[in-house]
């Protein structure tokens, strides 16, 4: 890990769906710097989840540089790059965050299961995960209730937890409000908030709600960094 | 800690999982069950005559002559003449012969004319020999020695009083000659265990007023008189030779199958019972078939089960996904389930099966006196598991290499 490269580094990237021929996403330059905090909006359809899944390694781009860390992903084999993103990616989707019949603390342990540097990062990790379940405000002997017991909100909030423990340089999070309503939204962008300066992890969100954007380093509209072609096949 | 969210996924699923490990383990029981049964079946068979070298009766088939002398099975299709039995006792290679007569029944027991010589030279289970639970052998002439079910069944005592009926399911009965039992039999585990004994001259005595079947007069001849008659049988139904040479056996049996005066056969006891096998094994085999496939159904329903959970767990494998596990972690995870079904499912299946043994083993002794035996499972009982479990492990890669595809697909981004 070289500490001057920051985060995110995306170039001159060009990704098409293999087989899909009708939609084609590029980005010409886009970076989140270390420590960073930056909300990307935009609609469902934009784009959204492509961009996600080439930051995340799911897919890899065409043409261009996708790096995380300074390590550009399409250098990386398959299995490595799943490896990579467990080190050095904490992800928070939506909603449906955590298996169900698992523990708070089996699902906050789990990316670790991965990737044994970030293990080694989170020191003990039972007690980490401990730490930051209090710090997030879920209630005492959370951890050993099953996951799907607990409230929307509570899930989401493990599932920061799980995205910060090891501290990976970049967390990644779609739409993680979307599914609370407006009071809890605002305690739970806090908390994130809080946590994500405490560890120094940069933060990337994507949502389409604009009403969040005040508490982030910079707001960037996802047609102003990509552009997205839709043709008919 | 992957076993523990494995072990919680299969809990939180843990209706279909559960029916799916029962139908495993049903199949895996009655696999295992059918096998025993054969098994058990082949060695009570094995073990019920030994130490005979050869057995003679009229000519008919080996099996034939096998089922009906030694296991009461069918009926002898024709008798052999005293005449005969006499020359055949006569011949040098004779060490021992034991003259058989069938044909009338007590209850739902077949009765058997013999020689005191029977209980004497009669083998069982590698050798050994019949012991009386209780009183002594023939020496009356209306004695009657019982096997140990007839004893139960019929809840007699010695001392009792038994009356022959004439044929194996006839209303007419030989009740003006009434027997008295004068010796049980202990368990024997073999077709004894259901014989009523009498001697022969007693089979002799019972049909003096008889003529083919039918009662001749309606006189009946007073015992007293039948005592001082000449009760010398005309013919007999088999008889069991040992021979004083092992040698000898096949010269013996040359001999008494070109035995001009009378269509006779001897067969040796082994090669009669290999002939049944080969009879047998179709339908051995034809029912190991059935209850494999059942073993083969179980396993492709705890396929479809797994198939028609991966749409309702896509969401699961994609937390997975964006976790770090890489595709093929996810059919790992697949598999290993699957295996782990069928392996609790096998063990469920043995204990299921014991279970059963325990209750049945009693009941199938009394109904067909067949004793299967409860003991650890074999080399090749264990091998089934394996199979089973191996089998599973095979199924379940279609439904996991489906995952592996829909999770390479759908990578983390799953909108439900």
């Amino acid at each position: 890990m070289t500490q001057s490269a920051p985060p995110l580094v995306l170039n001159k990237v060009r990704f098409r769906w293999p087989g899909r021929s009708s939609f084609e996403l590029s980005v010409p330059a886009f970076n989140v710097e270390r420590g960073e905090s930056v909300l990307l909006l935009g609609e469902s359809g934009s784009g959204k989840s492509t961009l996600l899944s080439l930051i995340c390694g799911i897919v890899v781009a065409q043409s261009g540089l996708v790096a995380v860390d300074g390590t550009d992903l399409a250098s990386l084999r398959p299995g490595a790059r799943d490896r990579f993103r467990a080190e050095r990616i904490g992800v928070i989707f939506q909603q449906f965050n955590l298996l169900p019949y698992a523990t708070v603390a089996d699902n906050i342990l789990l990316p670790l299961q991965f990737a044994p540097d970030r293990r080694k990062r989170a020191g003990d990790a039972l007690a980490t995960a401990a730490r930051l379940c209090t710090a997030l405000g879920l209630p005492d002997g959370s951890m050993s209730t099953q996951a799907g017991r607990l409230s929307v909100g509570q899930q989401q909030r493990v599932s920061v937890a799980r995205a910060l423990i090891g501290q990976p340089p970049l967390i990644v999070a779609d739409e993680p409000t979307s599914a609370l309503d407006a009071n809890t939204q605002d305690a739970f962008l806090g908390l994130l908030f809080d946590q994500v300066q405490a560890t120094g992890t940069s933060l990337l969100m994507v949502s389409h709600d604009e009403r969040l954007g005040h508490r982030f380093d910079r707001v960037l509209r996802l047609e102003d960094i990509a552009t997205t072609e839709r043709q008919l096949a | 800690m992957i076993l523990r969210l494995i072990l919680g996924s299969l809990r939180a699923r843990a209706l279909t999982v559960g029916m799916t490990v029962l139908s495993i383990a049903l199949s895996v029981a009655l696999f295992l069950g059918v096998e025993k049964v054969r098994t058990g079946a082949r060695a009570s068979f094995a073990d019920t005559i030994s130490n005979t070298d050869l057995i003679v009766g009229a000519r008919s088939g080996s099996v034939q002559l096998l089922l009906y002398s030694v296991f009461r099975i069918g009926n002898a299709t024709n008798n052999v003449t005293w005449d005969s039995y006499q020359d055949i006792a006569a011949r040098p290679e004779v060490d021992w012969i034991v003259p058989i007569s069938l044909g009338d029944s007590h209850k739902q027991f077949r009765v058997m004319g013999t020689t005191a010589e029977f209980f004497d030279r009669y083998k069982y289970r590698a050798g050994r020999g019949l012991e009386f639970k209780d009183g002594a052998g023939l020496n009356d002439l209306y004695d009657t020695v019982i096997g140990a079910d007839v004893a139960t069944t019929l809840g007699y005592a010695v001392g009792d009083p038994i009356v022959v009926a004439h044929g194996l399911a006839s209303f007419t009965s030989h009740d003006d000659q009434p027997f008295r039992v004068t010796g049980i039999l202990a368990k024997t585990g073999t077709p004894v265990d259901r014989t009523v004994i009498v001697s022969l001259q007693a089979i002799e005595a019972i049909h003096v007023d008889w003529q083919s079947g039918a009662k001749t007069s309606t006189q009946t001849t007073p015992v007293e008189v039948i005592r001082d008659m000449d009760l010398r049988p005309t013919a007999i139904t088999s008889a069991l030779i040992g021979v004083k040479s092992r040698l000898q056996v096949f010269r013996l049996q040359r001999w008494i199958n070109e035995y001009k005066q009378e269509p006779i056969m001897a067969v040796l006891p082994g090669v009669a019972l290999q002939e049944l096998w080969q009879i047998v094994g179709v339908a051995e085999t034809a029912l190991i078939g059935v209850s494999g496939m059942v073993v083969f159904t179980a396993l492709i329903g705890m396929m479809a089960m797994i198939f028609s959970s991966l749409n309702e767990r896509r969401r699961e494998m994609a937390i997975w996904r964006a976790m770090g596990a890489r595709p093929a972690t996810i059919l790992g995870l697949l598999v290993f389930e699957a295996a782990l079904m069928a392996a609790i499912g096998a063990v469920l299946g043995i204990v299921l099966l014991y279970i059963g043994l325990m209750i049945a083993q009693p009941l199938i002794d009394q109904a067909f006196g067949l004793w299967l035996p409860i003991e650890a499972p074999s080399l090749g009982e264990l091998k089934v598991l394996g199979a089973v479990i191996g089998a599973a492990t095979l199924v379940s890669l279609l439904p996991a290499l489906r995952a592996y595809r829909l999770s390479l697909a759908d990578g983390m981004m799953v909108r439900i």
